[in-house]
């Protein structure tokens, strides 16, 4: 199958520009960037892509074993690096994506010039002094969340949406769309993303890399930005003026501001 | 500024029926009301500035937790009076919609009241713009879901026991269905037997079967069948079609005899409401002894007609007209065709799920037009090879195979083999 297909993958911007990778986190899907991508595009080559499962993507694609751990996103942006053929990229990935982006420098170094991990953090789960802010229960509860809203998501229009993918504006409809994901799909990627454990990936890292964390961040707080900031040699620190999870959305123009200095640095 | 709009539009109301006190007091009542309903009302009400700081709370909601105004207003962020796992729903889902669409409606969350309680809500907030279309705050309705969530639990509850049910229901099907098709067929001597059976539904059992089974003095029996229908009354049919034939065929291996045998079984079986009756093929098959062929002698009951695919690379039809099917009337009458395997000839059976099988969204059937050109491409083959063949062929239809299938073949290997 053709990946640009199955990760429903765009590619805009300035011809011939540096190339910039979006990646989504948990939850929604590439709109998540459409504050920040317009920016973005006047100077870069922009690439955006749902993961599978979310968005656009190929369901038919999506399995739960290659999508129970964070390994089979991984190799997803790296096949999706492979088949663009675009040189090395600069890979922004925002939550989840930030590990995701990660796992696939560490394997692929060669691919990337630059990661820029946007409110990340390497593990949620407390565990002896390391503080990720949650507990296994806590996560339950989020997944109960998830059983309880099915958002933009019915079983009975599940087929029209996904059997007809040339004519999106079937799925467009919906409200939620944004959000919409199979409660089951939904429930395996919540657990690959709020169990995982990367702490010790961190430190392989050999790609010039940026946290950009979000100053008043329930989910990822600075905390774990300065532990992600202290475990990658070399890496750099910024911090937004920003409220939430979603500086991309909360902070369009700081957000764009810091990805667009660390990409034009030295 | 609703408070305002209300009284003109009542005062107008009312004027026009020129009833002054009753016009005050009504206008008394929205006066009243307003400020009132805000308070409250059957619901709770929260303004957050966008970053989610309180800026405004009712009464009512103020109630529910057990706060008191001035602990929240200016203190707390409406995430903050949600439980944890509540918090990250809202941190992935709720805020980032919020932000793309303005409005989110209806979303099931759990507030945390001081006293560490929970309470099931019902969310729905918009976002205010000012005048330039910046957003400038988020207005957030909540509704008491208490009863609801518990509605909603009690049929998440049933979903999970449905689909637990449903699990065992596939496990126990596939069980039953594995015991009505031979695990393995015992190999013939100086013959190759390939056989393939799919499935088209993991919660249903099918009906066709088939059997390859030694007789007395070099002799085999084989058949194949299909029974009308799925499920248990299909597979009650199934089990008495195969060992009525494998009994029948001890006692008199005469193929017509063997259809008549069953055919009396599945009449004596039948009820009235549910006929039980299916196609069927018997042969006997005859080594000859000296490596140059079998003897095969066919009946057949209403089935698809058997394919013989020759060394020479033909093939056709051995069908056995008139053959009735079995279980339907007493008499039935079964036809019977004989055929001598050669080296290098392959005989085939198959079930109609191969050649009913949709090949197009209009509905058109594969048909056995199309399996002739198929075998004729095919031959000179191998039963191993034209199994091969035919599950790919049977793997390309993809949902157009609706219906169970079965296929077995023999073959003579070819002369210096």
């Amino acid at each position: 199958m053709d990946v640009r297909t199955r990760n429903h993958v765009s590619v805009t911007g300035r011809e011939g520009g540096p190339v910039v990778m979006l990646a989504h986190g948990f939850g929604c899907d590439q709109n998540l960037w459409r504050l920040v991508a317009p920016a973005l595009e006047e100077h870069f080559r922009v690439v955006l892509f749902d993961h599978v499962g979310a968005g656009r993507s190929d369901v038919s694609a999506w399995s739960p074993e290659r999508y129970s751990t964070l390994d089979g996103y991984a190799q997803d942006v790296i096949e999706i690096c492979r088949a663009l053929d675009l040189g090395p990229v600069a890979f922004v990935g925002h939550s989840v994506s930030s590990m995701i982006g990660v796992l696939a420098a560490v394997r692929e170094p060669g691919l990337f010039d630059r990661l820029i991990l946007l409110t990340p953090s390497p593990s949620y789960i407390d565990d002896g002094d390391y503080h990720g802010g949650f507990s296994e229960q806590d996560i339950d509860e989020l997944l109960e969340s998830l059983e309880s809203n099915y958002l933009g998501w019915s079983a009975t229009m599940a087929p029209v949406i996904m059997g007809n993918p040339e004519r999106p504006e079937l799925g467009e409809e919906l409200t939620n769309s944004f959000c919409r994901t199979d409660p089951d799909i939904a429930r395996v990627f919540a657990r690959a993303t709020f169990l995982s454990d990367n702490r010790a990936d961190l430190a392989e890292v050999t790609v010039p890399t940026l946290i950009a964390e979000s100053a008043r961040d329930t989910i990822a707080p600075r905390e774990v930005g300065a532990f992600v900031h202290e475990q990658i040699p070399g890496s750099q620190l910024v911090t937004l003026d920003s409220t939430g999870h979603c500086p991309q959305l909360s902070a369009p123009e700081e957000t764009t501001r810091a990805i667009t200095a660390f990409l034009q640095g030295p | 500024m609703t408070v305002h709009q209300g009284g003109e539009e009542a005062n107008g109301l009312w004027a026009a029926g020129n009833r002054d006190q009753e016009q005050l007091s009504f206008a008394a009542l929205l006066e009243d009301s307003a400020e009132d309903l805000y308070e409250n009302a059957p619901c709770g009400y929260l303004s957050t500035l966008m970053d989610g700081r309180i800026a405004k709370v009712n009464g009512t909601l103020l109630n529910w937790l057990g706060y008191r105004r001035e602990e929240l207003v200016g203190h707390r962020k409406f995430p903050d009076l949600l439980t944890i796992g509540g918090r990250l729903y809202h941190e992935t889902h709720f805020a980032p919609l919020l932000h793309m669409q303005g409005e989110v409606n209806g979303i099931a969350l759990e507030l945390k009241a001081a006293d560490g309680s929970r309470l099931p809500v019902l969310v729905t907030s918009k976002v205010k713009q000012d005048r330039d279309g910046e957003p400038l705050l988020i207005r957030t309705t909540l509704l008491d879901a208490r009863d609801r969530r518990a509605y909603e639990r009690e049929l998440l509850r049933a979903r999970q026991e449905a689909e637990r049910d449903r699990e065992r229901l596939q496990r126990l099907a596939t069980t039953l269905q594995r015991t009505l098709i031979p695990p393995a067929l015992e190999p013939v001597p100086g013959l190759d037997v390939a056989e393939h059976y799919h499935f088209a539904s993991s919660d249903e059992v099918g009906g066709d079967f088939y059997d390859l089974f030694p007789l007395a003095d070099g002799r085999w029996g084989f058949f194949m069948g299909d029974v009308r229908g799925k499920g248990a009354d299909a597979a009650v049919v199934t089990s008495l079609a195969r060992y009525t034939l494998r009994a029948a065929a001890v006692s008199d291996p005469e193929p017509a005899a063997v259809l008549a045998n069953l055919n009396t079984a599945l009449n004596r079986q039948a009820q009235e409401d549910e006929p039980r009756f299916c196609t069927v093929i018997f042969g006997l098959l005859t080594c000859a002894g000296n490596g140059t062929g079998v003897h095969i002698v066919l009946a057949g009951g209403g089935h698809p007609p058997a394919m013989l695919l020759r060394a020479d690379g033909s093939a056709e039809y051995r069908p056995t007209p008139g053959g009735q099917l079995a279980g339907v009337v007493q008499d039935a009458q079964f036809t019977t065709v004989t055929l001598d395997l050669h080296p290098g000839d392959t005989l085939l059976l198959y079930t109609d799920g191969l050649t009913e099988a949709r090949t197009s969204k209009a509905g058109e059937r594969y048909g056995e037009e199309a399996l002739l050109g198929f075998a004729r491409a095919l031959a000179p083959t191998s039963a191993t090879g034209a199994v091969k063949a035919l599950t790919g062929l049977l793997d390309s239809f993809g949902e157009g195979l609706d219906d169970d299938t079965a296929l077995l073949a023999m073959s003579v290997p070819p002369t210096g083999q």
